[in-house]
């Protein structure tokens, strides 16, 4: 099993609300807490696993903004899991999850220095590396319904942005997506094979804005708005 | 990369105390101008003793968490930083018998005590490798994925580490003219070296924001990186040097690592001054240390390209 999320470039909306999702179910769960500076200070800060980028791609009239949540990809080739001294971090055989054991970390902070797509955050307050579990306290938890045994991020997201399922089977919802949308990985030529996939926005037509024959309502509409002072 | 002080003065002083042994085990192997007396050998590599333990104490002052520094000893088969604590206590016990031995025979170049001597400065040249490939093995920062990395930090650990043994022998009344035309020639090694990486990692190279993202064809720009105040990401890799500044900088270590402990170990080898060397021994370490310095705050993380960066 390799386990791991697609997320959908073309729906994501840009909500946060995944974010704020995982940072409430993990700061509760297995490497609980997600510890928070001056939460209610002038600045305030604090360890997340989720991370949403927004971005503006092309040139205007042909440009777009994107949406970009960035959690773990849980890399096939894990350099965090290679370079760890002290065994705390690891990946699991059965699924692919990789993991940090909070009772063996001593907080080097070399597996962010390994880690490109910034998933690993260091808890001051804990001194240990703190990173996305994939909500394995969830995902295999047999006393919730089987449609609620999936990461927290996934379950909340109003969009439908975000799909979780196993990359090893070419049928479920993950590995379909990636192949009939051209799923893709972020900075591939690093090889370090982040089993999480992005689908790339949709192409459409764009809206034509300029040019336009105004309709007669909107001319009135127009005038009025000139003439009546507020 | 946050140039954090404690992982500064691991390389920095660490380096020099195993270039030192190293020096002290070849000079005496080879009895180059004679070999060390007791008192100079002595003196050497408890100064190689004091320089790798400096390192090594500010090393677990970096740790968050340094209740589990004992299991950085554990996975030596995949981590570099797991080898680098392994053989640098390893170098202990063989310094250490080194100068029991000299201590009890007075005889520092008795076949026994070399075996011992030169074994810790062998075991102190692999830590130096192993200090090198930490920071090698590391594909996201480009600016040290580069075996020019570990080459460099062996010719400052040597050149230290030679400094430092050509002051020892001249204040402890020995010839040192050898010791310190050695000592020059691995400061010009260094400055060619360090000319050598910095011209390399000047040359554009590696991911942008477009492979960062995916779209390679469009112009991709940040709008709102999504948190209104610093991370663990961006104080950690978010330090920048504006060009003029660390141009500045390098002209101070060129100053301070090359340019004046060669003026110091020119005197040095004509007028056997003392105090030239030690001004040689300070000023390269120094030097070395802003070195050290522009090493980490130079080193940009693939990570930046999600805040924003184009190109790292």
């Amino acid at each position: 099993m390799r386990l791991g999320l697609v997320i959908d470039l073309d729906t994501c909306v840009g909500c946060h609300a995944c974010a704020v999702a995982c940072k409430e179910w993990n700061t509760s769960g297995t490497t609980a807490p997600l510890t928070d500076y001056s939460p209610y200070g002038a600045e305030p800060s604090g360890v997340w696993f989720n991370r949403i980028r927004h971005y503006e791609i092309g040139e205007y009239p042909y440009n777009k903004t994107v949406n970009f949540p960035m959690s773990c990809m849980h890399c096939e080739n894990a350099e965090c899991v290679t370079v760890c001294p002290t065994g705390a971090s690891y990946k699991r055989a059965e699924d692919g999850i990789v993991l940090v054991d909070q009772s063996k970390c001593m907080g080097c902070n070399y597996c962010s220095w390994a880690c490109p797509y910034g998933a690993r955050e260091l808890d001051r307050v804990s001194g240990t590396m703190k990173k996305c579990t994939l909500c394995i306290d969830r995902i295999y938890d047999m006393e919730i319904p089987e449609e609620e045994r999936q990461p927290a991020c996934v379950l909340t997201c109003p969009a439908h942005a975000r799909m979780f399922g196993d990359f090893d089977d070419p049928e479920s919802a993950v590995g379909r997506a990636v192949r009939e949308r051209g799923g893709y990985q972020l900075m591939p030529e690093l090889n370090y094979d982040p089993s999480n996939h992005y689908l790339p926005p949709r192409v459409h037509a764009p809206i034509p804005t300029d040019g336009l024959r105004k309709k007669a309502a909107a001319k009135v509409k127009e005038w009025v708005n000139r003439v009546v002072e507020r | 990369m946050h140039p954090a002080l404690a992982v500064i003065f691991l390389t920095l002083f660490s380096g020099g105390g195993f270039g030192l042994m190293a020096l002290v085990a070849t000079v005496n192997d080879l009895q180059i101008d004679g070999g060390l007396n007791p008192l100079q050998t002595t003196v050497a590599v408890l100064l190689s003793l004091v320089f790798v333990t400096i390192g090594m104490l500010s090393s677990t002052a970096h740790l968050a968490n340094p209740r589990n520094a004992w299991r950085a000893f554990t996975r030596w088969r995949t981590s570099w930083l797991a080898r680098e604590g392994v053989f640098a206590v390893l170098f202990y016990p063989f310094a250490a018998a080194y100068l029991v031995w000299i201590y009890f025979t007075g005889a520092p170049s008795a076949p026994a005590g070399l075996v011992m001597a030169s074994l810790a400065g062998v075991i102190g040249l692999i830590t130096i490798f192993c200090q090198g490939m930490i920071y090698a093995t590391l594909r996201t920062i480009r600016q040290w994925n580069t075996p020019l990395v570990p080459v460099n930090f062996y010719a400052m650990g040597l050149a230290s580490g030679a400094t430092v043994l050509a002051l020892v022998r001249i204040a402890l009344g020995g010839k040192a003219g050898f010791l310190a035309g050695t000592a020059m020639a691995l400061i010009v090694a260094v400055a060619v070296l360090k000319g050598i990486y910095y011209f390399w990692i000047g040359k554009p190279s590696g991911p942008t924001i477009h492979t960062a993202t995916g779209f390679n064809r469009f112009s991709v720009r940040l709008l709102d990186q999504g948190h209104t105040f610093g991370t663990f990401l961006t104080e950690e890799f978010g330090h920048r040097l504006p060009r003029e500044r660390a141009l500045g900088m390098k002209v101070v270590m060129y100053l301070l690592a090359v340019m004046i402990p060669l003026a110091a170990l020119a005197i040095v080898v004509t007028d056997a001054s003392s105090v030239a060397a030690a001004v040689a021994a300070v000023s390269v370490v120094a030097g070395i240390g802003v070195e050290r310095w522009l090493f980490f705050v130079e080193a940009q993380h693939v990570v930046n390209l999600y805040h924003g960066r184009q190109r790292c």
